[in-house]
């Protein structure tokens, strides 16, 4: 990790009122990316991975509620930020990428245009110069005859392509942070690897932090220089890939390797989790999330955890492996 | 041994008008006959089979023709040319209007992507299990509850959340609930449309571990389409890839996988995000496959893409040739080929 991280989020903790009582989405949730670094946050649907993105963007359903927490980017944090510091860090320090890109980008302008209006609002791009601009950064992200699809609508183009032009659009004022949340989920395999490729790429010459979200481990795994666990809102592991896939030390982050089809020879081989993620607006959840399914649990678990300090490897648990 | 399904040069192609109505365009459109009209090879000349009791998958990208194939097996339209021996009977000779009231209907059943979005919001689970046995069973009353109810059972559904609605249902239990209306009227073949592909990974394990235990007490055979190499591997003894409308390889699951042997094939396993990170060759596609509208038949499908694209490539389309250890590939320079 570097010395100044690119993003140090903190103790962060997310509520949503609902008409059936609070859900404590979040809770102390802290991880640091540095420069040039990418961060893979990985869970299953309801851990809380989209949630901590939608915080960090000051994007969150009018519901949610930042309970506390510091998020600190270049000297400005996030969470306490106003809302037109955070228009303009938005687009210019920070961009996202999100899940299914046809939905995210507007059915009824041209992706030159869009790209352009990012450019003109964020990039300080003169208005007469944003569309030959927008179509040499369709070229950077390696869509061919940029000029021509430059005039293209979204339904005109594949999935794939879209995300290009998403990510065009993220990248096109140079952030210091983006955050892609499923960026390649509904793509092909053969299409993922090449936006994945294209992300690291334009990341690396940038020195952009990158923090993506992901239900696929094999592809944390593969692309990711840290990982972080998240369970029912809590970060269970925090480490450096390679360490964690190797020797994982939370009993979760263990079981989420070992249902994962790829590390099976054969499908009994393959170990599902038992139990299912505890009702977050119950009032009385533990302290550990996970302890409740825990094969591992003991005594000591009804203990408050231990704080997600930015360590090495951090693991949230009394009893690790 | 007869498999259980035989499935010879079956083509769907579909006509496609000429782009921009133009006076022009549309004079050609409306005065052309049939077979001059522009058409998209959707599925091209396929020919596979599946044995009693085997899982074959079938693998490749959105657009190669998975879907079009599927559908017309289960006759949902119908093939251009070709046939589809089901047992001993030609199926693809049953217009597909008719076969919703076919007696082999229920023989080939399906079990489609997201339960969330294809059973009907309206239906409880028990509706949604009764309804295809009330239809090709024509059971009722109590023989109809005592089947849905085994259904159920069989798939691990609790018979208590029978009377609920699909969204009162968690995605497993809906996976479980879609699969249970599949298999109520038991049928001998069951295609699987991308059945874990909205599912976490915890549970779709479970789903995966019950699937592969309904086709051993059932006997039935399987026909797996994923884009997921990794459940394929683990799910399926043979694998089917396609590219374009056209098998471009076939063979045992793991061996195809391991030791691809079709260009395309080492594409596609190359992108596989692997747990270990290792593997992460840089061997990818570039370009967008060419267009499926009315392709040369003398040019393989995979020419432009294709990282070795010798001159015979685009003057000879390469049939799907036998290999060794029961493989096939349609590659002119395939490891292994003929």
């Amino acid at each position: 990790m570097t010395a100044v991280p690119a993003l140090a989020v903190e103790d962060l903790s997310v509520e949503f009122r609902t008409r059936s009582g609070v859900v404590k989405a979040l809770e102390h949730v802290s991880f640091a990316v540095g420069k040039g670094e990418t961060l893979a946050i990985v869970g299953e649907s309801g851990s809380g991975k989209s949630v901590t993105a939608y915080a960090l963007m000051g994007i969150l359903d009018p519901a949610g509620r930042i309970t506390a927490g510091r998020a600190v980017l270049g000297g400005l944090d996030l969470i306490s930020a106003s809302a037109s510091q955070l228009a303009d860090v938005r687009g210019r320090e920070i961009a996202m990428i999100f899940q299914n890109p046809r939905t995210a980008l507007n059915p009824i302008r041209p992706v030159g245009r869009q790209i352009a209006d990012v450019l003109m609002r964020h990039g300080n791009v003169p208005r007469v110069e944003a569309p030959a601009r927008a179509v040499d950064l369709l070229r950077a992200v390696g869509i061919t005859d940029p000029a021509r699809r430059a005039k293209a609508y979204p339904f005109e183009m594949s999935g794939g392509m879209c995300q290009r032009v998403m990510i065009a659009i993220a990248l096109a004022a140079r952030p210091a942070l983006l955050i892609a949340d499923e960026p390649t989920t509904g793509l092909d395999v053969t299409t993922q690897a090449v936006i994945m490729d294209i992300i690291a790429e334009l990341a690396g010459e940038s020195g952009m932090a990158t923090i993506f979200i992901t239900h696929d481990l094999a592809l944390a795994g593969q692309r990711a220089d840290r990982v972080v666990v998240m369970h029912a809102g809590h970060v269970v592991e925090n480490a450096a890939t390679r360490a964690l896939i190797a020797r994982p030390s939370h009993p979760y982050t263990a079981e989420l390797i070992a249902a994962t089809p790829d590390s099976a020879a054969s499908l009994d081989a393959l170990a599902s989790i038992p139990g299912s993620l505890p009702d977050l607006r119950r009032a009385d959840l533990p302290p550990c999330r996970y302890s409740e399914r825990c094969p591992r649990k003991v005594e000591r678990c009804d203990a408050p955890l231990p704080r997600p300090a930015l360590a090495e490897h951090f693991v949230a648990c009394w009893n690790p492996l | 041994m007869t498999p259980l399904l035989d499935v010879a040069e079956l083509s769907k192609r579909f006509p496609v008008a000429a782009s921009g109505s133009t006076l022009k365009n549309l004079r050609r459109r409306f005065t052309r006959a049939a077979d001059e009209q522009s058409q998209v090879h959707a599925v091209d000349d396929v020919s596979f089979t599946i044995a009693k009791g085997e899982t074959v998958g079938l693998v490749g990208e959105s657009g190669c023709g998975k879907s079009t194939l599927v559908r017309a097996l289960t006759r949902l339209l119908d093939p251009t040319a070709g046939s589809i021996r089901f047992s001993t009977r030609d199926l693809s000779l049953v217009p597909a209007r008719d076969f919703a009231k076919d007696r082999d209907r229920g023989r080939i059943q399906m079990v489609f992507q997201d339960a969330g979005e294809s059973i009907n919001p309206r239906f409880t689970a028990f509706d949604a299990i009764a309804d295809p046995v009330r239809r090709l069973k024509h059971l009722s009353g109590l023989a109809l509850v005592e089947t849905v109810d085994k259904a159920a059972r069989q798939c691990g559904l609790p018979t208590e959340l029978l009377g609920r609605y699909p969204h009162q249902l968690s995605g497993g239990q809906r996976a479980r609930v879609g699969i249970a209306r599949a298999i109520a009227v038991e049928p001998e073949l069951l295609v699987l449309d991308e059945p874990t592909a909205a599912l976490d990974v915890s549970v779709q394990v479970v789903i995966l571990k019950l699937l592969a235990r309904l086709k051993t007490e059932l006997g039935m055979s399987y026909l797996f389409v994923s884009h997921d190499l990794s459940v394929v591997r683990l799910l399926c003894d043979r694998v089917l890839v396609m590219y374009l409308g056209k098998i471009v390889e076939a063979g045992p699951a793991r061996a195809v996988f391991d030791y691809p042997l079709h260009p395309y094939t080492r594409a596609l396993v190359a992108a596989v995000p692997r747990l270990d990170g290792i593997g992460l060759a840089k061997l990818r596609l570039s370009g967008e496959p060419m267009s499926p509208i009315d392709p040369d038949p003398n040019v393989c499908r995979f020419y432009g893409r294709c990282p070795r694209g010798a001159d015979i490539c685009r003057t000879q389309m390469p049939p799907l040739r036998r290999a060794a250890e029961g493989r096939e590939v349609a590659c002119h320079f395939a490891a292994g080929g003929a």
